[in-house]
């Protein structure tokens, strides 16, 4: 029990921190999550983490909050995962508060612009990071239709700018006919060993 | 009121697959056509700020709204609205995976959710790269071309790779490098 708590204090702040530095969307929430997570504390694997960062965001809501209840269910279970959330929605709740009064002096300043301008490239690297590294994982299972669908899906979004929701549909969809495709496929193949035998 | 924001931001949370910057226009529909509680401008000071803002935009934007509608207590109904069903929705769709993960389909459906899911994270990714690059997500000119962020991210990118930084750290200084250049 002692163990658990403490893991469920290492959410809380871990969540906490990676909440306070999300700049440029919630999606560098997931090299954060594989660092501090995968990486330093060897609580999960990389496939689990893309794995959870699909489950996310085939899930309505911020992907960054999914994800942050997803490890922390993960962690420690139903108790971790509701800590995680808390503590993720806590930062902006505290900043948005204070920056709320100072609004205009805050949108205005030059050197703020700057710094956020600043952790902007460093958020970027982080995901451009994230990226190569798991297309290896994915390119390392040797399917085709894997490996061409992760391209695919970047440029229907980037360049056509197609709807996430349908990409991720057209995904299952492909999937689908792909299982069933490779089923009939293996009958055929039975039948066919069992006519010589006749 | 509190409840009207808390189920208001449910149906945004419910409806926004996608994350990010999918609930915006969401959000701008239910608050600023729908109900009438913001202006226009308003609402678009407040994208500007959550931007700027960490934590997650859909978080921020509900968060603030809130805020403005309600106080502290507008801002916590409208936040917990928003990310409610998200985060019950992939905790049962992760344990629906789980358990059934010895069968064929699923685990074929699963292996191509990830292969789309990390297609669409590059395109995130790609997004922030032209923001931070060209200062628009737009086509890319050259000419506007910022070469101290192309530095910032090579300097940053070289750091994961090589050493495998600390990503907060390397959140923190490259702020401060930013910070430091405009003062410059």
């Amino acid at each position: 029990m002692p163990k658990k708590w403490k893991l469920c204090a290492w959410l809380f702040g871990i969540n906490f921190f990676l909440s306070a530095f999300t700049f440029g969307g919630g999606y560098v929430v997931v090299p954060m999550v594989r660092k501090y997570f995968v990486r330093k504390k060897e609580l999960f694997s990389e496939e689990e983490l893309v794995e959870m960062a699909a489950t996310a965001q085939s899930s309505p809501g911020a992907i960054a909050i999914n994800l942050s209840a997803l490890a922390g269910y993960r962690t420690a279970g139903a108790a971790g995962a509701a800590v995680s959330c808390v503590s993720a929605v806590l930062p902006p709740l505290l900043i948005l508060s204070a920056v709320s009064v100072w609004y205009d002096a805050f949108a205005s300043n030059p050197v703020v612009s700057a710094v956020l301008a600043g952790m902007q490239a460093g958020a970027a690297a982080l995901m451009v990071d994230y990226v190569v590294d798991m297309y290896r994982i994915i390119t390392g299972e040797h399917s085709r239709f894997l490996t061409l669908l992760a391209p695919a899906c970047f440029a229907a979004n980037f360049i056509f700018e197609i709807g996430a929701v349908w990409i991720l549909l057209f995904s299952c969809a492909l999937c689908l006919l792909r299982t069933w495709g490779r089923n009939i496929r293996a009958q055929k193949m039975k039948k066919e060993e069992k006519i010589p035998k006749c | 009121m509190l409840i009207t924001l808390f189920f208001l931001f449910v149906r945004i949370g419910l409806l926004s697959i996608g994350g990010g910057y999918a609930i915006i226009p969401m959000i701008q529909t239910e608050i600023v056509k729908n109900q009438g509680w913001l202006s226009e401008q308003a609402f678009t000071d407040i994208i500007a700020i959550s931007q700027m803002t960490p934590g997650p935009l859909a978080v921020n934007t509900s968060t603030f709204v809130g805020m403005r509608m309600a106080g502290v207590a507008g801002a916590v109904a409208a936040t917990a609205g928003c990310v409610i069903c998200g985060i019950v929705i992939s905790l049962s769709l992760y344990r629906f995976f789980q358990r059934h993960r010895d069968s064929k389909i699923i685990f074929e459906l699963l292996c191509g959710l990830k292969s789309a899911s990390l297609g669409l994270i590059a395109s995130a990714a790609g997004t922030i790269l032209l923001l931070t690059f060209f200062g628009s997500d737009g086509l890319p000119v050259l000419s506007q071309l910022d070469l101290p962020a192309v530095l910032l991210f090579s300097g940053t990118f070289f750091c994961l790779r090589k050493f495998r930084a600390n990503p907060i750290l390397l959140m923190t200084l490259c702020g401060a490098a930013g910070g430091l250049l405009s003062l410059i």
